[in-house]
């Protein structure tokens, strides 16, 4: 299998501000790939260039075994054959949702337009009837799901989404991220998709990349970037972390929670473990049992199906928070024991 | 005459640099434009040096300059501040108050600029024929002028954020002091905006002024023009005039500084509750109803009346005929190829930030505000050194045309672009279109409107144009304007009758137009 999307070295400044340094990413066929980031860390610029929208200043881009983009020579957006949806959808407001969608099928004729708008209407469940509508006449979701077909119907070989969920409300951001998951899993089409939304990065994507600054932290599979964080900036921008120092010896980290298991090998010596709160589970213990590493729970914030538990654990070490199913949970100064599920990530 | 605002330089975007950088057919197009814009500077330089030092100094320090200078002054400085007062009175009692029929009014305001303002003062003329000098031209301009301060005024007030008004009053500020430490601070843009254009209009307009025997220094050019042709006098006097513009347009950039108010906060500004009049209710409808009477009431009556005392004799049909297809003729053809002009020049306005994006904007800000006989001597004095053919032809007239109301062109089309996203135009490269074909498909057809709209603006300045007109106009040529012109010159006002009347019903629609721009909020 050839690669779809291959991005070596690839740079880009604006007025002698560099948004892009020496980026590499290669994209299979049929994954979707996430780049996150924090907004204006560089991930739209990422894409306007992979669009072509704009030239690099160092790197080549190559989509589907020919190059489009080098310092010296750039392929116009048109002759890509990449299909690109903007945050807003950036639907046509002088022409009907079905102009819209055939716009790129000029040359066709037209009961096959006709056809073919049908078909994609209904693969982004809508009514064939939409098509007579206009685009002011649509709500968000619905907006972006006639975006999505529009780019679909030149058979794109990759696709490109530009925060495609970010302009909608919450509710309908995790329905319509499913509806577009689905559709394009389906479809078989290689997507990148930039976000600043870890949740739906994860979520959505086969392979996340993590970016900051203009570079890639970390390319992973969700799991792999969530759970084995190669470094703070990752681990922290991904999701809540708790950071406990400990000291390291043949693969177990000695800290204020007990010894705990690290993933993959780490030079032995005083390090920093970083686990997730769902890792950790607090119980409540009696008077009667005094056990070692026993905590005072100091702070419950209920927050619906969760409770977040700040626990003062004996000794120097500062409040842990632990996060946990919020039935039944431990009393404020209760003395309760946390137990570590899982192996804890070491980071220097 | 129908004007919008003039044009100013403004920050461009800057993200789309390297796509979007303008190729070689535009880059020649606007830089072409810019030169020709600075014909009538070049012309007025030109003209000091040739003429030497002492000429010069003999020509401009004498007691009739003196004259000129201080009726010149004196006109902007009495007609400027009558006409922010009485603007901004009725855009205040208009869009603040609880005065009845404000959807009555508020259009009603607008149309004085449905009449030109020589024909105001033919009606004012008619109505008092001992009508002359200073205070003669202050009636008038300021009849003709005050909508360029209600326009903008009115739009701001609408677009101010109620809740900001009623902080002032909840921190212990009675409507007096909401109105004039709160609302008139707000006011400063579109106050200085306003004044600019009427001191700007105020400087050019020959007509108005000639017919009420008031010399400024137009009228003093126009005269001096038609006695010695291309003479040093003239062009010192325009040397003089173009002074007075430039100092216009610094002291309204001093005034204004740094100066940019935006809402704070986001969402849609809540309607403001309306002011209670009570007592103060009868003396505004008053006053109202007394402005309608002189800025529109007069014109309309003079000209039905002297149609009535002329009877059907006036109605010279094939000459009002020949007439009006000759000013449409000019006005199309000039209309269309300003707007056509303006597409590349508000492409690079909007879309690039590079040295010619601010070298465009400031040349047009300048020219816009040089007076038309300024552009038309600079045309006259330029084709016969160097283009002795195009002298008197049709081109020049056009050519004339263009450099005068490119900016209304401009404004509109450059609103229109600026409303369309580059999100849009990427969209449908991504889908497989070529630049050209997504300029075509895209922006062209959202542009479409607010370009119409700025054609239509030119269009109605040219069929009113008088100034430039008269000078340039080939032999034979006889528009509308000129026709008026020189039956009210006989004082033949019962044959100006119906030209008058036809003038004013071709720029009704367009005034209809400003006035539905304005409302709209994202408008200019």
């Amino acid at each position: 299998m050839t690669t779809i999307l291959e991005v070596k070295g690839l740079a880009k400044s604006f007025h002698a501000n560099t948004v892009l340094h020496d980026i590499d990413l290669d994209l299979q066929p049929g994954t979707t790939t996430a780049v996150v980031g924090s907004s204006g860390c560089g991930k739209t610029t990422l894409l306007r260039l992979i669009a072509g929208f704009e030239a690099p200043d160092d790197g080549t881009i190559t989509i589907d075994g020919r190059q489009v983009a080098s310092p010296e020579s750039a392929v116009a957006p048109h002759r890509r054959g990449v299909g690109y949806v903007a945050q807003d959808g950036a639907l046509f407001p002088h022409l009907t949702v079905g102009q819209n969608i055939g716009y790129g099928l000029r040359g066709t004729a037209r009961g096959e337009v006709r056809a073919r708008v049908s078909e994609l209407l209904e693969s982004v469940s809508l009514d064939a009837s939409y098509a007579s509508r206009r685009p002011h006449q649509l709500s968000g979701g619905q907006q972006q799901r006639v975006a999505l077909a529009r780019a679909l119907a030149r058979h794109p070989v990759l696709m490109l989404l530009d925060e495609p969920f970010s302009a909608l409300d919450t509710g309908l951001r995790a329905s319509t991220r499913k509806t577009v998951a689905d559709l394009l899993t389906n479809a078989g089409v290689t997507t990148l998709l930039v976000t600043h939304d870890q949740e739906e990065a994860m979520s959505i994507a086969d392979q996340v990349a993590v970016m900051r600054d203009g570079r890639f932290t970390q390319v992973g599979s969700p799991q792999q970037v969530y759970r084995h964080p190669i470094d703070r900036f990752t681990a922290e921008f991904l999701g809540d972390c708790i950071s406990l120092p400990c000291t390291v010896a043949s693969g177990v980290a000695d800290c204020a929670l007990g010894r705990i298991p690290v993933q993959g090998s780490t030079a032995d010596g005083p390090a920093t473990l970083v686990l997730r709160p769902e890792q950790l589970v607090a119980t409540v213990v009696s008077d009667s049992e005094r056990l070692d590493r026993v905590g005072t729970v100091i702070a419950a914030d209920f927050l619906g199906h969760d409770v977040l538990l700040t626990i003062d654990p004996a000794g120097d070490t500062p409040p842990i928070i632990v996060r946990q199913h919020s039935l039944n949970p431990p009393p404020i100064d209760a003395k309760v024991r946390i137990e570590v599920l899982g192996n804890g990530v070491v980071l220097t | 005459m129908v004007a919008p605002p003039v044009s100013r330089p403004t920050a461009a975007v800057s993200r789309y640099d390297k796509t979007s950088r303008p190729g070689p057919l535009v880059t020649t197009t606007v830089a072409i434009l810019v030169a020709a814009t600075l014909i009538p500077l070049g012309y007025v330089a030109w003209a000091a040096v040739s003429v030497g030092w002492t000429r010069a100094y003999d020509l401009v320090v004498r007691p009739r300059v003196g004259e000129l200078l201080f009726n010149t002054v004196a006109l902007v400085v009495i007609t400027v501040p009558l006409c922010v007062v009485v603007g901004v009175g009725v855009a205040w009692l208009v869009e603040r108050t609880d005065l009845p029929g404000r959807g009555f009014w508020r259009p009603l305001f607008v149309a004085p600029l449905a009449v030109p303002a020589f024909v105001n003062s033919y009606a004012w003329v008619g109505v008092i024929p001992s009508l002359h000098g200073l205070w003669a031209g202050v009636l008038v301009s300021t009849l003709s002028y005050f909508p360029f301060m209600y326009l903008p005024v009115a739009a701001t007030l609408r677009r101010l954020d109620p809740a900001v008004e009623e902080s002032a009053r909840a921190l212990g500020s009675d409507s007096a002091g909401v109105f004039f430490r709160v609302v008139l601070p707000q006011l400063r843009l579109a106050i200085l905006g306003g004044g600019l254009l009427i001191g700007v209009h105020l400087l050019a307009e020959f007509g108005a002024f000639a017919m009420l025997r008031f010399d400024t220094f137009t009228v003093a050019i126009f005269q001096q023009f038609q006695v010695t042709f291309d003479g040093a006098a003239g062009s010192m006097l325009a040397g003089v005039l173009v002074l007075l513009c430039l100092v216009l347009l610094v002291a309204e950039a001093l005034a204004r500084g740094r100066a940019r108010f935006a809402r704070i906060g986001s969402g849609v500004p809540r309607t403001a509750t309306p002011i209670r009049l009570g007592r103060n209710m009868l003396p505004a409808q008053v006053g109202l109803a007394a402005l309608t009477v002189f800025a529109l009431g007069v014109p309309v009556w003079t000209i039905l009346r002297w149609l009535w005392i002329g009877g059907a004799d006036v109605w010279v049909l094939d000459d009002i005929a020949s007439a009006l297809g000759q000013t449409i003729g000019l006005a199309t053809v000039a209309a269309a190829l300003t707007t056509v002009l303006a597409f590349p020049v508000a492409w690079v306005a909007v879309r690039s930030s590079g040295v010619l994006a601010r070298l465009v904007e400031g040349a047009n800000y300048v020219t816009s505000s040089l007076p038309g006989i300024v552009t038309a001597l600079a045309l006259v004095t330029v084709t016969i050194h160097l283009a002795r053919p195009l002298y008197q032809g049709v081109a020049l007239i056009v050519f004339a045309y263009v450099l005068l109301f490119m900016p209304r062109a401009l404004v509109n089309v450059r609103a229109g672009l600026a409303q369309v996203p580059p999100s849009l135009e990427e969209a449908s490269r991504s889908l497989g279109s070529s630049p050209t074909a997504t300029f075509l498909r895209v922006t062209l057809r959202l542009t479409a409107p607010a370009a119409a709209a700025g054609a239509s603006l030119v269009f109605v300045a040219v069929a009113t144009e008088l100034t430039a007109t008269l000078l340039l106009a080939p032999t034979g040529t006889r528009t509308l304007s000129m026709r008026f012109w020189s039956l009210s010159s006989e004082l033949d006002y019962a044959a100006a009758a119906p030209y008058a009347l036809v003038l004013v019903v071709l720029a009704i629609p367009v005034t209809l137009v400003l006035f539905r721009q304005s409302t709209k909020v994202a408008a200019l």
